[in-house]
């Protein structure tokens, strides 16, 4: 417990010297574009991928299971909206993130520690912390926009599922995604979604920063960091949902 | 041209008539009930190659990263021109690392940045230097390393003799006034070795850079030792030069010097010589 309790307090000490002393613009601006290329643009085509085919799934399940005739079937459309929205692209896709954006920036980061270039940072005068985290942050606030993306392509996924394994015709599939709609709920998922792009790029930062011994430990922290944003996410999810939804 | 065109620019005293030095008080550092350096008094002076020698474990690389700020002494200074490291704020210590050059024993170099980025990287950072400016500098540096067309390769293409030689432009080509070097030869060859051990103490003299190179490479003290420290279980066992420590009666430095089967040969030899000449000369008087 003092351990999880000390791991806690570092991670908090290592957020304030990230936005502590920054580094120049003309060096930081080249980084965050880079970042954005590698963590955001670089996983488009699995979001893309995840979110289209599990919004069909959703669509299917829902139809299979809707037996009864009283209930109309412009309730798959409604189901699989409020799923993707509310749940399955904000929560989901960043769960998938953590594996692919948060082993990528552990590792980075865990093999620079133990090549010693953090240590070359140091020595330089560079805030190594700075320098190598905040760039993450700052791509990662476009996170919401993968996320925008990945609603539309789930919703577009239950359609075609729907609509072309024939289980509702596409006029009211379309009725039903009308059906109810609450604005706020677009502002849910993204609220959620900003919150877990800070996660996705603080915690993995943290665990390959910290790290001690050589290239098994960069895996071990990569694994290490998977689990612990997960949690994370979780709890952060049940959290936000408490308050904004309840 | 003098790389250390704006060195001068930095200091609020003549460089002329002080001496730039590290000096090192008394200092102290324990990891747990590990007692590494026992209170090591000495001093680093300007324009000279200094060396840190000893057993593995002796405390060498403590006392360097002690020396680079990595560590905190527990007791004692450590001062660089007069400034007391532990008494700078901050902002001040940061400042002062802009003016430390580091070659990193495994070289550290950037793996994402191609050769000319990595040497480029310190100016980039801590000047304002425009891009042609900078990439004057950087070709200027590479052919001082006597380092060319590697400019867009990265780390992972080239030696480890050239990655060296990177790590060491990119160390110099701010205009450090100290040059700090963990085992710059390891894992290089012998001839490899001796080119960059005299690339260094060129650069040393050149720009009168304090530099202070940690290493247990016997060829290295005898080629460029002009101040010797050997450490013994933390504690400073003996100090002197190249030629001092040929000549020393120290137990345990001539174990240390003379480890090598080569060496003790050499040793051999040399008294052998000494021994005959002796009795050449006293075969004279009778």
């Amino acid at each position: 417990m003092i351990k999880i309790l000390d791991q806690i307090g570092r991670y908090f000490l290592m957020l304030k010297e990230v936005f502590n002393k920054p580094t120049k613009w003309v060096v930081m601006r080249p980084l965050i574009f880079k970042e954005v290329d590698d963590l955001i643009i670089g996983s488009m085509a699995i979001v893309a991928f995840i979110s289209f085919f599990i919004g069909g799934v959703v669509a299917i399940q829902t139809a299979l299971n809707l037996t009864n005739p009283l209930i109309p079937k412009s309730l798959i459309a409604f189901a699989t909206r409020q799923s993707v929205i509310l749940e399955f692209s904000p929560t989901f896709i960043s769960i998938i993130m953590a594996g692919r954006a948060g082993s990528y920036i552990t590792s980075s980061i865990g093999t620079m520690r133990v090549t010693e270039q953090i240590d070359a940072l140091e020595v330089m005068g560079v805030n190594s912390l700075n320098y190598l985290v905040f760039p993450k942050i700052i791509a990662l606030i476009l996170y919401p926009f993968v996320i925008a993306i990945s609603i539309c392509l789930g919703i577009m996924g239950g359609w075609l599922a729907a609509v072309y394994g024939g289980f509702v015709g596409s006029d009211e599939f379309i009725r039903g995604i009308q059906t109810d709609f609450h604005p706020f709920h677009i502002l849910y998922a993204f609220i959620k979604t900003f919150i877990f792009g800070f996660v996705l790029a603080t915690i993995p930062s943290f665990h390959g920063f910290y790290m001690k011994g050589g290239a098994l430990e960069v895996g071990k922290a990569s694994t290490t960091s998977f689990v612990w944003t997960c949690v994370v996410i979780i709890l952060i999810d049940y959290l936000l949902t408490q308050l904004l939804l309840s | 041209m003098d790389l250390r065109g704006n060195h001068t620019d930095r200091l609020s005293f003549n460089p002329v008539t002080i001496k730039l030095m590290i000096e090192v008080k008394d200092i102290e550092k324990s990891f747990g009930d590990s007692k590494v350096l026992k209170g090591i008094s000495t001093t680093f002076e300007s324009g000279k190659t200094n060396l840190i020698i000893g057993r593995s474990g002796s405390g060498k690389t403590v006392m360097l990263k002690t020396l680079l700020g990595i560590h905190t002494p527990d007791a004692g200074t450590i001062s660089f021109d007069g400034r007391i490291y532990s008494d700078l704020d901050k902002d001040e210590k940061r400042a002062l690392r802009t003016e430390i050059g580091m070659v990193f024993q495994g070289s550290a170099l950037f793996d994402s940045m191609t050769v000319e980025q990595n040497v480029a990287f310190p100016l980039r950072m801590f000047t304002n230097k425009r891009s042609k400016e900078i990439m004057d500098r950087v070709n200027e540096t590479l052919d001082r390393v006597n380092l060319k067309d590697a400019n867009k390769k990265f780390p992972n293409e080239i030696s480890g003799g050239m990655q060296k030689r990177v790590a060491i432009a990119r160390a110099i080509v701010n205009n450090p006034k100290y040059l700090f070097c963990d085992e710059p030869n390891s894992g290089l060859d012998p001839e490899t070795s001796i080119v960059i051990d005299k690339l260094v103490q060129e650069i040393t003299k050149e720009y009168n850079i304090t530099t202070v190179i940690n290493t247990h490479d016997m060829n290295s003290v005898l080629q460029i030792g002009e101040k010797i420290v050997f450490l013994k279980n933390g504690l400073k066992e003996w100090e002197g030069n190249n030629e001092e420590i040929l000549e020393t009666r120290n137990k345990s430095i001539v174990e240390f010097v003379y480890s090598s089967d080569l060496f003790k040969k050499v040793r051999e030899a040399l008294l052998a010589d000494e021994q005959e000449h002796h009795a050449h000369d006293n075969d004279k008087k009778a």
